[in-house]
């Protein structure tokens, strides 16, 4: 049985992914089982998608523990743990990086034993309706690493799933998928079903007899006051707001006043300022500023530079 | 007939759609939304001529659906914990009318806290409201029994309305192959509804909630409810056996997997029980001689299956994904009852596990069987078990020393004294 998992953030088409490719695996003949994770949906949160695949039937359930590959459509979420993109990875496990860095840095900066490799991105992403289609690229990788599903099961995939969204559409993933699916060339089949351990010798469940706690610890909720605060929902940004002062007129604060999270805050002369710990980069200021003084850049690059809210 | 990837959801769908109903009254809630976006579409489109109606809340929807079914049309609806809870009132009612229509629960654990992955309590929360329950394990068995439903519950020796449940994700929002039945085959597999004296109509007023004082008509009306529930046995062995000659798939009232010569079995409801095939298949390639009973039937409750299928084997493993709080597990409960005083009758064992969506790994199954083992050997049960790690502890308390400290910062008292 093949065991994927799709990393990305919400709005990155992970849940189409898996479909695109469960499809595609289903077409080639395969049992398949696809799934999106997800708790409160929300654009730009961390979300993942699983695809099982087998030639007999399915019984297994839920999480994949021990991933035969692993595809990550957002770099930035390996470095956030939240996101368990390593979760259960092994030495026999492939992981992919939609990435614009060699595969080299890859392995260096994560040093993990099992092989690493990249889906070479042409550019960043600005525009929030390019980013689906990056979920297309993944599936058609992912297709071709597994190699074990013809190019045209994983076109057919394509067409049968995202018909209704019109030709164009079509069109531009089936550019994506395939584009990809021959760029893995090198490295097709090299993902490889992982047996279960046997029953024999398993390892014990380390099972414990939960201990009463009073009612003051037990009741769940929430400790302490303001917590919310504490949640930097900054990390489920994918583009960054940035606000130009020498454009800005400081009209009635159009843009705090829409923000709705209310991470913008008026300073002083009277400039606005993002707090970035908690902007989610809906891009909502961006739009309805009348000025045009906020424009969008990619996380992947603001967060390298010294961009900051403005005003300082 | 075309088999292609389907959700619990669109599979749920597709029964409605295929048994041709005529009414869908409508509530959303995650995770069973999907149903009813599915059907809406189709309603839109044309491609289902229903009406749906949206209604402002699970109460209000119960109510309509058990009024639409005593006029006589065919009724379908969906719900999740707490929107079933919420109907509760309503689901024993509307039983009592002996309106008989199909409702899809899907699981998923019950507040509080909050959360929206599944276990079985809130489905077994209406276990004694007069609906007959059928429980699935896959997309495809989702599909099935919502037609082998509308023929149970249409049946005028039974005349009650059913539940199938299905797990919120697992299967809800999981695709996996599901065949969908030729559409002329499965509408002359479920039939007409023929509602005989069940015409209610608002020219010709019938009161569906007399009053009974005094406890005997209430005890009549109850336990012929009881009765017709009991029938719901029978009936569904005929209907699955004219379902299996019509759509060549067979859904017996209790699965068994591989317990002929099993000396010990799991027990369990729901789609983890999938898990507990693989782990079955697994120890057996180890030599353990185990299988697995999933009562799909809940309500009425199959007994004597149930007692076939378990006399005399050695243990039995039973997994609850509930728990009735101040007691334990729910289905441990009820095959205890069906096993105390049998002769041949196995050990039980008792586990909690699942709850809120909780992954059961295979190492849990393996251990599961090796603690029945011993207790069949002993011949004495150790207490029911919740499956839950040193390491799952370890985080909680992890999240309650960040707590304190967050409180400690803010002056405020520690919770742990
Ligand atoms: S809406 Fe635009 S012009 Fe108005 S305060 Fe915000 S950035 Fe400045
Ligand atoms: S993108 Fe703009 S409107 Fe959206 S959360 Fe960030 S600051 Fe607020």
């Amino acid at each position: 049985m093949y065991r994927l998992r799709f990393h990305g953030r919400g709005g990155q088409g992970m849940k189409t992914a898996s479909r695109l490719l469960g499809t595609a695996f289903f077409l080639a003949g395969f049992e398949v089982q696809d799934a999106p994770r997800y708790g409160a949906e929300r654009r730009g949160a961390p979300i993942f998608a699983y695809v099982r695949a087998s030639r007999t039937p399915i019984n297994e359930r839920g999480i994949i523990r021990r991933p035969d590959l692993v595809i990550v459509a957002d770099e930035t979420l390996v470095s956030i743990p939240a996101a368990g993109v390593l979760a259960g990875i092994t030495p026999r496990t492939v992981l992919l990086i939609s990435s614009r860095e060699k595969n080299a840095v890859w392995r260096e900066r994560l040093n993990l034993a099992g092989p690493v490799l990249t889906l070479p991105r042409a550019a960043a992403l600005t525009d929030p309706h390019e980013l689906r289609f990056i979920g297309a690229a993944c599936a058609g990788a992912a297709a071709r690493l597994v190699g074990v599903i013809p190019r045209d099961c994983l076109a057919q995939a394509i067409r049968e799933e995202l018909a209704h969204l019109g030709e164009a559409v079509v069109a531009r993933d089936l550019d994506a998928a395939l584009g990809a699916y021959d760029l893995m060339e090198e490295n097709a089949g090299c993902v490889t079903e992982v047996p279960e351990p046997s029953a024999a010798t398993y390892d014990k469940p380390h099972w414990i007899d939960l201990p009463f706690d009073g009612a003051n610890l037990a009741a769940p909720d929430i400790f302490t006051p303001a917590s919310s605060a504490q949640v930097p929902t900054g990390l489920w940004r994918t583009v960054r707001p940035v606000i130009d002062h020498d454009r800005c007129h400081r009209c009635a604060w159009i843009c705090s006043t829409l923000c709705p999270d209310s991470t913008i805050t008026v300073n002083a002369e009277g400039y606005p300022q993002i707090d970035y710990e908690h902007c989610k980069g809906c891009l909502i200021c961006m739009t309805s500023c009348p000025a045009h003084a906020i424009r969008a850049v990619p996380e992947e690059e603001a967060a390298g530079d010294e961009v900051v809210g403005g005003g300082d | 007939m075309t088999r292609r990837l389907l959700t619990g959801n669109a599979a749920a769908a597709w029964g409605a759609r295929l048994a041709g109903v005529d009414y869908v009254p409508a509530f959303p809630i995650t995770p069973q939304t999907e149903i009813i976006e599915t059907l809406a579409h189709w309603t839109d489109t044309g491609e289902l001529d229903c009406r749906l109606v949206t209604l402002e809340s699970e109460h209000s929807m119960a109510t309509a659906a058990g009024a639409a079914a005593a006029t006589g049309v065919r009724v379908f609806t969906a719900t999740s914990s707490q929107g079933l809870l919420y109907a509760m009132e309503m689901l024993y009612t509307v039983a009592g009318w002996r309106a008989p229509f199909v409702l899809v629960n899907v699981s998923r654990g019950l507040s509080a806290p909050i959360t929206l992955e599944p276990d079985h309590n809130d489905i077994l929360a209406a276990r004694d409201s007069g609906f007959l329950q059928i429980h699935c394990a896959t997309c495809q068995e989702v599909l099935d029994s919502v037609l082998l439903a509308f023929r149970l519950a249409e049946d005028q020796r039974v005349r009650l309305p059913v539940i199938v449940n299905m797990d919120g994700f697992y299967l809800s929002f999981t695709r996996e192959p599901v065949e969908i039945p030729n559409g002329d085959k499965a509408r002359g597999f479920v039939g007409t509804f023929e509602s005989g004296m069940q015409k209610f109509r608002a020219s010709a007023p019938v009161s569906q909630a007399v009053v009974v004082l005094g406890g005997s008509p209430y005890s009549y009306f109850r336990y012929e409810m009881h009765l017709a529930s009991l029938n719901g046995l029978m009936v569904y062995d005929e209907v699955a056996d004219e379902f299996a000659r019509t759509c060549g798939r067979r859904h017996e009232a209790v699965e068994v997997f591989r317990t002929e010569d099993a000396e010990f079995v799991f027990v369990m409801i729901g789609s983890f029980a999938l898990k507990a095939k693989d782990a079955v298949d697994r120890l057996r390639d180890a030599g353990v001689k185990i299988g697995l009973v999933r009562p799909r039937l809940l309500r009425p409750f199959p007994e004597a299956r149930l007692r076939e299928a378990l006399l005399g084997k050695k243990g039995a493993a039973v997994i609850d994904q509930n728990i009735s709080l101040g007691k334990g597990g729910v289905l441990f409960t009820e095959l205890a009852s069906a096993l105390y005083g049998q002769k041949d009758a196995p050990v039980l064992t008792s586990f909690i596990g699942g709850l809120g969506g909780r992954d059961l790994a295979p190492e849990e199954f393996y251990e599961m069987a090796a603690i029945t083992r011993q207790a069949a050997e002993s011949g004495q049960a150790p207490p029911p078990r919740l499956l839950y790690t040193e390491e799952e502890l370890r985080e909680v308390r992890k999240l309650q020393a960040i707590a304190q400290v967050e409180r400690g910062r803010l002056g405020l008292e520690d919770k742990t004294r």
